[in-house]
């Protein structure tokens, strides 16, 4: 098993026939991802060769769902679009949306979000993500298939880059699900709903959360490991060096005042039980020791 | 991006907003020229982006153009809690009844906007939430579905606004709205919202948050950037593109690929430097997933540039963009920046094919580049040839 994602997920690409889309479907299909189809409004009716693969375009994603029975989407189309490409998905219930686009409009994500609560069909994953992966099964966005193999460690983390540290880090271990929920102020799914969905999840043993600087999603998180979680779960936070009131990055990483610290994130999640490193290194050292290894 | 009070005083007269009459001067002379156009009494307030200006001495009444002048020959050049004073707005005077407060933000916990009122304004909104919460009205809304009439009504009516002024208060609340949304703001403030002695409601204060993701579709945000506050490092970035905030007090240079990573680094760099008498980072910068050999040579470039650097450590995972192309990239930018290069740089790769990146930076010798195989050792190394 594994959450959200899994071998049998059929997954079309938003934004399939731009450049960024075609180098990661490819990527997608190499890795053995199910993908279906492409949505590009405009482009319907082509059939695009990628790498031997067949795969049909449609203009819009009700269209895909009908003609492929896709339950996933990710997004590739550039910030201006990704509005629209997100509400077309939501339209057409498609069950879950993963939006890898960087430098979307908060307005439109808080338009997006908002939009999926109200439909209570779809689940948003980002944006500004690298997307998930169960490895040997699925692998939807950008993570690089090729740094670990299947475990029973699960992973959920709003950076990118550090995503890919930990896995490589714990890449004999291996993986359940690695999700990157991406650093911007609006994101679909949080911190909360993949630990409940690791907890949840039989073959998921233990859990690795990265958090950063911003927000107050940790505290949160910290606040349900205490109510709900039971699998252990190990921690790390960056942004300890990072000063007030300059944006690190991902447009949600900036500390306003005496909110959004590392500190106070590292101090909640401790309460709570969770051993927290102090580099990523020691963060899987820690991972190590709970898993006896 | 924050706006000056003027910056925001203009942006809510763009949107019918009531605002009062006022203008913005960089000089005594300026300010003299903006009061005689303005007439009679006007304020003269220090643009900082920084609250308790007023307690500094930054906020003056002037009864007249000649005072206007004087005052703002004391308040220019003023230093407001490390914030240079620069531009002084002068504001038209008005008798003040009444004072208010409304906000509209992003609620990033909630993941959802919100609005805030109070009968109680003028005063630090965060004092009012903490000792009188029943005197602040919190209203969540979704951006579908915005702010109408009736529901501005309803949020008055909930934050107890006197009857007789609750539909022109209204009126602010929705002016404030299309404010918020047509100019992507992640935050819109009125603190005071005042109602005068002639019974007008007028905005006498305002903050203004803005998103930078959408300045693709807000041509006339790029004119609001305060370009006297950037650092000329990060000025620089920016013009290459780059995501760069400078540091105090660091001596190491950090160039890394992703957000997460790049503020790791800093961290685990403070930590290192603890043992060698306090070396810290001297930066963020992040190159992104894909990093070519120019964006490398640029990186470098800027934080060579950076006086207070001794050491440079470059903290790349390779994901996408695989260890061997990064390394590639390192050895072009140290050749395209020949004799420019001249502080130690440690170099730690780690992901898809770090065996054939380390080898290519071996075999390239370059006399600055030394190699580690963990973060941790990295910048442990880092932080010790900064001390050096």
């Amino acid at each position: 098993m594994s959450i959200f994602i899994n071998s049998s997920s059929k997954v079309i690409v938003q934004g399939m026939t731009g450049s960024e889309g075609t180098k990661h479907t490819r990527r997608m299909l190499a890795s053995g991802t199910k993908v279906v189809g492409g949505v590009t409004p405009g482009k319907g009716g082509q059939i695009v060769d990628i790498d031997g693969h067949q795969l049909p375009v449609f203009n819009t994603v009700a269209e895909a769902i009908a003609a492929t029975a896709a339950n996933v989407s990710v997004v590739f189309v550039p910030p201006k679009f990704a509005k629209a490409a997100v509400i077309d998905a939501i339209d057409a219930k498609m069950p879950l949306v993963v939006v890898i686009t960087e430098g979307i409009p908060v307005h439109d994500s808080a338009y997006f979000y908002a939009y999926s609560l109200q439909k209570g069909n779809t689940q948003i994953i980002g944006p500004n993500c690298p997307g998930l992966i169960s490895p040997d099964q699925s692998n939807v966005g950008i993570i690089p298939a090729n740094i670990t193999k299947r475990g029973p460690i699960g992973l959920v983390s709003k950076s990118g880059t550090l995503t890919y540290q930990m896995m490589y880090e714990l890449r004999d271990i291996g993986f359940s699900t690695a999700v990157g929920i991406g650093g911007d102020p609006v994101i679909g799914t949080t911190h909360i709903d993949c630990l409940k969905a690791f907890q949840d999840d039989p073959d998921t043993t233990a859990i690795v959360m990265i958090g950063e600087i911003g927000g107050d999603a940790e505290e949160r998180a910290a606040a349900f490991i205490a109510d709900y979680v039971t699998k252990p779960v190990v921690g790390y936070v960056a942004g300890f060096t990072a000063p007030e009131g300059k944006t690190m990055g991902h447009a949600g990483a900036i500390v306003s005042g005496s909110s959004g610290t590392a500190q106070a994130k590292k101090d909640a999640l401790e309460a709570a039980g969770v051993k927290v490193g102090q580099t990523p290194s020691e963060t899987a050292r820690l991972m190590r020791a709970i898993l006896g290894l | 991006m924050d706006l000056f009070e003027y910056q925001a005083r203009d942006l809510f007269e763009k949107h019918g907003v009531p605002v009062l009459a006022g203008a913005v001067a960089t000089t005594d002379d300026e300010a003299f020229k903006a009061a005689s156009a303005i007439g009679g009494k006007v304020v003269v307030k220090a643009q900082v982006k920084v609250g308790g200006r007023g307690k500094a001495g930054g906020v003056k009444l002037a009864v007249d153009a000649e005072d206007a002048k004087e005052k703002a020959g004391v308040i220019l050049g003023m230093d407001i809690k490390g914030h240079t004073v620069h531009q002084v707005m002068i504001a038209q005077a008005a008798p003040i009844v009444d004072e208010y407060y409304m906000s509209i933000l992003l609620d990033r916990s909630n993941r959802t906007f919100l609005v805030m009122a109070s009968v109680a304004g003028g005063m630090d909104i965060e004092e009012v939430a903490r000792t009188a919460p029943e005197k602040l009205a919190k209203v969540p809304f979704t951006a579908v579905d915005g702010i109408s009439q009736a529901k501005a009504k309803e949020i008055i009516a909930q934050a107890k606004f006197p009857s007789d002024i609750a539909d022109q208060v209204a009126d602010v609340l929705v002016k404030l709205w299309e404010t918020f949304q047509s100019e992507d703001a992640t935050l819109v403030e009125v603190n005071p919202l005042v109602k005068t002695e002639d019974g007008r409601i007028i905005a006498l204060d305002g903050k203004v948050t803005l998103d930078e993701n959408a300045e693709f579709r807000q041509p006339g945000h790029a004119a609001l950037v305060d370009h006297a506050a950037a650092n000329a490092l990060e000025a620089a970035a920016k013009e290459k593109g780059l995501n760069y905030v400078k540091l105090d007090n660091g001596q190491v240079g950090i160039i890394g690929n992703g957000a997460g990573l790049v503020m790791s680094t800093l961290d685990v760099v403070a930590y290192a430097g603890e043992k060698f008498g306090g070396m810290r980072p001297a930066n963020f910068l992040d190159i992104g997933g894909g990093a070519s050999a120019q964006v490398m040579a640029d990186g470098l470039s800027i934080i060579l540039g950076d006086p207070d650097v001794k050491s440079v450590f470059v903290n790349v995972f390779g994901g996408i963009t695989a260890c061997d192309a990064v390394a590639n990239g390192i050895v072009q930018a140290l050749e395209l920046l020949g004799a420019k290069a001249t502080k130690p740089i440690v170099v730690r790769l780690d992901g898809n094919n770090v065996l054939e990146g380390r080898a290519i930076l071996t075999a390239a010798n370059h006399s600055l580049v030394e190699q580690a195989e963990t973060m941790d050792g990295a910048a442990s190394r880092a932080a010790e040839l900064a001390a050096k």
